[in-house]
């Protein structure tokens, strides 16, 4: 599934109300452990279908990030039903995010 | 078989990777995480020779696709023993066993922890070992750095500017960094020195709310109200399981000089998990160059 860019406009209709379980990336173009969890991110939404993913560029959306107390990147939140049931923090490996997403 | 096996791929893994398969060698690396070692929380690199600026996820990518190109085999498995009771050695990891006749370990070194409780569970909630890459997001509020060197130094010097207030919080009178970073850090006026100061207790529960410090000539105790704390107090390697294998020093490090040889036969390392004193990225491209040279020269 492609992935959409969160902004201020389009995160409500996205994640708050969405019918399906949602992975937000919260990055930005300059952290380096960001950029290696681009493909990664990438690849998890291509082969898990029932996940929409989401990403936040935290310069350009920095109210968002301080909504969800993002206090470093890369962070991984994910939603269900516009709840964050579960985060993760740092560069981690694809199995270890596919983990926190199953077993939410 | 495998000619060369390395453990870890960042600069020095990856670069005695290039010189073994440039020699005709069948070389494999392991990861247990991503590739590229701490250079990938790196900014810009400016430091490293015949390249002006590079960005560290750049430096790291480039060279990862340039191992792969040149027909190293790159493995993500995280390495559980090595076994050398016999001339060919065995690799033990998550996904299987694999014989070489050299062992190359590069398994580099991390941001070395305060060891205090609720630290772990506070990492990204208020407590940091990146100043550049989380700085920005203490605009305006207090926070501390702990440590005495030029990497302490550098961030509060960084922070200064982003955050209302910097405590510079330190065990020693005098600092391990340099002079110059000293005196510009002391030149800002929301920096405040807290010297002979260990960091005893982290409060707050969701998020970093602030840290007892004591005073270790007077065992007098402080509350410091801040919303982060960037730990730069060293690094520390992780080699417990290769103790039995080879010489490690009291810190862990491996024990090795700058010909990259171990005390057991056919195992080398390279990088910053050496015994070694200059820990930059030229030196652990080095060490990768004489590890995998070394190994080739020990197959023959």
């Amino acid at each position: 599934m492609r992935i959409t860019e969160l902004n201020a406009n389009n995160y409500e209709a996205e994640v708050m109300h969405a019918n399906q379980t949602v992975l937000v990336d919260f990055w930005a173009p300059w952290c380096g452990p960001c950029r290696m969890l681009t493909p990664i991110v990438e690849e998890i939404s291509k082969e898990l279908t029932d996940v929409k993913v989401c990403k936040v560029n935290v310069d350009d959306e920095s109210e968002l990030a301080r909504k969800y107390k993002v206090m470093t990147i890369p962070t991984l939140i994910l939603f269900k039903e516009g709840n964050a049931v579960a985060s993760s923090i740092g560069l981690k490996t694809k199995n270890a995010i596919v983990d926190m997403i199953r077993n939410a | 078989m495998y000619d060369i096996i390395i453990v870890g791929a960042g600069t020095a893994g990856l670069s005695a990777a290039i010189y073994g398969v440039r020699a005709g060698k069948k070389v494999l690396v392991f990861e247990a995480e991503t590739y590229g070692g701490q250079i990938i929380n790196t900014l810009e690199i400016e430091n490293y020779p015949g390249i002006k600026k590079v960005s560290g996820y750049d430096f790291a990518t480039n060279l990862y696709q340039q191992t792969l190109d040149l027909g190293a085999e790159i493995k993500f498995e995280k390495v559980l023993k090595i076994l050398a009771e016999e001339e060919e050695k065995k690799v033990v990891t998550d996904g299987g066993e694999y014989l070489t006749k050299t062992v190359i370990l590069a398994t580099g070194a991390k941001n070395r922890p305060l060891g205090l409780e609720k630290e772990k569970e506070l990492i990204g909630r208020g407590i940091s070992y990146c100043a550049t890459c989380d700085g920005a997001f203490y605009k305006g509020k207090a926070v501390a750095v702990n440590g005495g060197g030029n990497t302490a130094l550098e961030d509060a010097i960084f922070l200064a500017s982003y955050c209302s207030k910097v405590y510079v919080i330190h065990r020693r009178e005098t600092f391990r960094g340099e002079e110059k970073l000293l005196q510009t850090l002391k030149k800002k006026p929301n920096v405040e020195f807290v010297l002979n100061s260990n960091i005893t207790k982290l409060l707050g529960d969701e998020v970093l709310e602030g840290v007892v410090v004591k005073d270790i000539k007077t065992d007098e105790e402080q509350t410091i109200s801040i919303s982060g704390l960037f730990i730069a107090i060293g690094q520390v390697p992780n080699n417990s399981i290769f103790a039995g294998l080879i010489e490690l020093d009291q810190s862990g490090y491996i024990i090795g000089k700058e010909d990259c040889k171990t005390n057991a036969e056919g195992i080398f390392v390279a990088g910053d998990t050496r015994t070694k004193n200059v820990r930059q990225l030229a030196t652990a491209a080095s060490d990768g160059a004489i590890a995998g040279l070394a190994a080739c020269e020990y197959i023959g």
